[in-house]
């Protein structure tokens, strides 16, 4: 398999092989027939759809069953101008993709809200609508379409053979494949990739997941209603059933089959598709003796198997026999080594030392009947390492997750410096300065060590998607990496940045969690079990690094169960138990509480 | 329109939604205990309104051979897993529930086909053999998935609507089939007439349901579902494994979609593809619930059949637009509803 997701070429030979299939595909219509030309349209317009598809469904773990819908948006849009009120092909396509544009917005704005599989209920109810609209509203030629749309001109050239169009549809494809490919490669590109991961770690990163989300939404959108716009020109014609649910369940599985691993699986499962279609329409109706769409039921079996036996695609299989790179991804700023000047990323203001950071003020959370954490209160000053112990079920990550935003408190209130935050989103908390790392690893596994790590860098610079789809962000990238190999260096993790980040061992997740956390420079750092799993000499070498940032000025809030890790690296504790505060002081204190000590090694009868 | 009109439409809407209704909670009920959004439960549907046309014209349903076939796939799918594990038992389970039994149902039915029984006869040999096949699809396709995301799970149930759909061609042929009325009586209530027929739909789905909600409450296997839709590893841990727990769901859906193929075979002509927009149909009532709450999703079905009978009347041509358009209100209002968008995924 191959072992990166959306791969960039980095052998010799892997870059040659994009060469001669490009040449390949430059040279085919001057030696093959019509029919094949024509078949290679097809799978050119279908892997601009399939592209969009994997894209939101490979990568953001989103469903659309309306992208066939969003072909017919361009189709019938320039179909509808051209015809009736005679404009210009090249003028109706900027109004079909403000148009696809607005109905992929409103449609992300009613379902991304809900969990995920409201996005597919949608679609669904929309790519019908639709179909059924173009099929029944006067003005769209109902059933029997719009014949007579012009052909494309270029100056005074017209493009009205297959052959001249295929250029025109292919040169579209790897544009497409190109942009997606650099959007993967950046900033927004590793939001987006993080999104499967479910909202918790990108949010905690200051990344809003719902923007990346209706971003990849009206993306595949954009691409899917370029294809309708071409196919209307190619065509010639436009009727409703190319349109249909069934056409969008098609894309969907094109996207399937090639997978989400690279960036030309689209294109992969387009061709299989298409051409398996043709051989199947030609074929099945010869061994059933009656003509109908019998390929559906060889799609439907394919798709089953392909799901329960190779759920990553064909593309990996493919990558095993081809010199496509099976290593893992060098973000292509550092793989181009440049060596131009990084401007290193701005560093926060951090607050002096002994000032007030942290309150938390009679903070309930209550999930149904059980309380799990019960009127407890404490303060944290700027420059302190405060321990937060408890045994198991004490409270202590749902505490976190009530200081982080990812849970709000039932009642009580958290402060920082002055500002109250319970009533905030976790990336509003991240961009307030708190970073954290979680008691059950998350990281993307198939990303490699640095760009997991760059993701904590997030809100430390901006950037658009465009400026990223068109490598306008060089210098952005630059700098967050540069920062995030700094991180992984400072954690020890310095020669594994390359590897994919589920073959570090558990240890070593935790370390890139805390490098994540570090690179979103923060004044608070909140660390979940960081110690669990680390060797000897590797806890010692994290209980370093975490004086060396308290003497920097960033605090730490730390649940560990290593009492000696905690009893010698802590400025002061908090007890919990069954979700109240038991004691709080410094270490020799707590160790003396009799509350403490009970709660530890039980009372005596 | 006139009231005369409006009662009218409201038995219509009454009657289709009552189908609608049975077929929003099969989904439901699918998507609680196993997580699968089950987009073919229309296919059912079709299967079911197709096969009892077929026997009331004397010949011997497509259905018949569709059962042998998915029987004899499931059985080999079943031994090639027994020989691999050496699970003898497997297969042995397996060979009486996929091949002893659909056996013997074919045989009842290649030899009932002609003979022409009694309609109550006809519709039990329908049902028979529509049945069996939910848990052979539960067995083919999702029991290996047991563990993957809603999203691949919504994948392999497009692509098992897609099968199915393909398969209703091959078994049924093109040509779509409606069922002379299972009675003519009309009765005369004040100024307005109720068709029997529309009293036969309403009461049957009503009947199902209270058949469902005891099989629920006072069964043992009902209240296994019920612990599993609640909390999938804590019912196993007590022991009621995940794929009983789906192969009863499925079983299930199979029987509401079946008895839903046969109410609905005297109201409308079926095709082999006209269960898809059926299925849709009681999809979008059950959305009503956020595809969790039972009630609320039969609820959303009425309306849908309401929705679709005056819908057809002000504008017959975009009755579909009308329904299917009708969701992005309810899904606003889900979204008004809900704080945090939550996903579970896993690779």
């Amino acid at each position: 398999m191959s072992r990166t997701e959306w791969s960039r070429s980095g052998l010799s030979a892997a870059q040659v092989l994009p060469l001669v299939v490009l040449l390949a595909v430059a040279a085919a219509p001057l030696v093959v027939s019509e029919f094949s030309v024509t078949l290679m349209n097809y799978i050119g317009l279908a892997s601009l759809v399939a592209l969009g598809c994997s894209l939101l469904t490979g990568v953001g773990g989103l469903t659309s069953f309306g992208q066939a819908a969003f072909v017919g948006v361009g189709a019938y849009t320039t179909a509808v101008l051209t015809t009736q009120y005679e404009w210009s092909p090249w003028l109706t396509l900027p109004v079909a993709l403000v148009l696809a544009i607005v109905i992929a917005l409103l449609l992300a704005a009613i379902t991304l809200r809900l969990s995920g599989h409201f996005l597919p209920v949608g679609t669904i109810a929309w790519g019908i609508s639709l179909y059924y609209l173009f099929a029944n509203v006067a003005g769209l030629g109902g059933q029997t379409g719009i014949t007579g749309v012009p052909p494309l001109t270029l100056g005074e050239h017209v493009l009205n053979s297959g052959r001249e169009f295929y250029y025109l549809i292919w040169i579209c494809v790897v544009i497409a494949v190109i942009s997606v490919r650099n959007l993967l490669d950046s900033r927004p590109g590793r939001a987006i990739r993080a999104l499967r991961a479910g909202g918790a770690m990108a949010e905690s990163c200051g990344v809003d997941t719902g923007h990346y989300r209706v971003v990849i939404f009206v993306y595949a959108a954009v691409l899917a209603c370029v294809s309708g716009w071409l196919y209307a020109h190619l065509i010639r014609f436009v009727n409703p059933s190319p349109f249909s649910l069934n056409l969008s369940i098609e894309y969907l599985f094109m996207a399937v089959v090639g997978g989400a691993s690279h960036v030309w699986g689209a294109v992969v499962g387009a061709t299989v598709l298409t051409v398996l279609k043709q051989w199947l329409q030609d074929l099945l109706p010869r061994l059933i003796h009656s003509s109908g769409n019998y390929e559906t039921i060889v799609f439907g079996m394919l798709m089953v198997l392909l799901l329960q036996r190779a759920r990553s695609g064909l593309m990996p299989l493919i990558a095993r026999v081809l010199p496509i790179d099976r290593k893992v991804q060098v973000p292509a700023v550092l793989a181009d080594a440049t060596g131009s000047a990084v401007t290193p990323l701005a560093q926060r203001v951090r607050p002096a030392a002994g000032e007030s950071l942290l309150e938390v003020r009679e903070v309930v959370k209550r999930f149904g009947g059980l309380i799990a954490v019960n009127r407890v209160s404490f303060e944290m000053q700027t420059g302190e390492i405060l321990g937060l112990i408890g045994p198991n079920g004490a409270g202590k990550s749902t505490m976190f997750n009530l200081i982080t935003g990812v849970l709000e408190p039932s009642s009580g209130q958290v402060w920082l410096r002055g500002e109250r935050i319970d009533r905030l989103a976790s990336r509003r908390i991240a961009e307030r300065g708190i970073a954290r790392t979680f008691q059950h690893v998350q990281i993307r596994p198939l990303m490699s060590v640095i760009e997991n790590v760059a993701i904590g860098a997030h809100l430390r610079r901006g950037g658009s998607v465009v400026g990223a789809a068109l490598r306008l962000d060089r210098e952005t990238e630059r700098a967050l990496l540069a920062e995030a190999q700094r991180q992984l260096i400072r954690v020890g993790l310095g020669d594994q940045m390359f590897n994919q980040a589920g073959s570090l061992s558990l240890g070593a997740q935790r370390l890139l969690e805390v490098a994540r956390a570090l690179c979103a420079d923060p004044m608070l750092l909140l660390l979940d079990e960081p110690a669990a799993g680390l060797r000897y000499q590797e806890k010692r070498a994290l209980a370093d690094l975490l004086r060396g940032l308290r003497d920097e000025g960033v605090s730490v809030l730390l649940v560990e169960h290593d009492m000696d890790f905690v009893m010698t690296l802590v400025d002061r504790l908090v007890v919990m138990q069954f979700g109240e505060k038991i004691a709080s002081g410094n270490p020799a204190q707590v160790q003396s509480d009799p509350a403490v000590i009970e709660a530890y090694l039980g009372g005596i009868e | 329109m006139d009231v005369q009109v409006a009662l009218l439409l409201t038995q219509d809407g009454l009657t289709n939604g009552a189908i609608y209704a049975l077929l929003a909670l099969a989904i439901v009920l699918v998507f609680v205990v196993t997580r699968v959004l089950w987009v073919p439960q229309g296919e059912f549907v079709s299967y079911g309104a197709l096969t009892l046309a077929s026997l009331q014209l004397g010949k011997v349903p497509g259905t018949v051979w569709l059962l042998a076939c998915a029987g004899i796939a499931t059985f080999v799918v079943d031994a090639i897993v027994a020989w691999r594990d050496r699970r003898s038992a497997l297969a042995v389970r397996s060979g009486l529930s996929n091949l002893l039994v659909p056996a013997v149902i074919v045989g009842f039915a290649l030899w009932l086909a002609p003979r022409n029984p009694p309609l109550l006869v006809q519709i039990l040999l329908t049902v028979a053999l529509i049945v069996p096949l939910g848990a052979m699809v539960y067995r083919l396709a999702f029991q290996p998935l047991q563990r993957a995301s809603v999203l691949v799970l919504l994948i392999v149930s497009v692509a098992v609507h897609f099968t199915m759909q393909g398969l209703g061609l091959v078994f049924f042929g093109p040509e779509g089939a409606r069922t002379p009325p299972f009675t003519d009586v009309r009765l005369e209530l004040g100024f307005m007439t109720v068709s029997g027929q529309s009293l036969i739909v309403i009461g049957a789905s009503l009947l199902l349901i209270v058949g469902l909600y005891l099989f629920f409450e006072r069964t043992l296997y009902g209240k296994a579902l019920r612990a599993t839709a609640v909390n999938r590893t804590g019912a196993r841990l007590v022991g009621i494994s995940a794929t009983l727990a789906g192969k009863l769901t499925f079983t299930l859906a199979a029987l509401i979609g079946a008895i839903s193929g046969v109410l609905i075979a005297p109201i409308a002509t079926i095709y082999y593809d006209s269960g898809f927009l059926i299925g849709l149909k009681g999809f979008v009532g059950s959305v009503v619930g956020a595809i969790v709450s039972y009630p609320l999703a039969a609820l959303g079905a009425i309306l849908v059949g309401m929705l679709e009978s005056f819908g057809s009347f002000y504008a017959s041509a975009l009755k579909e637009v009308i329904v299917f358009t009708s969701l992005l209100p309810v899904l606003i209002w889900l979204s008004l509803r809900t704080r945090h968008a939550e996903e579970d995924d896993e690779e």
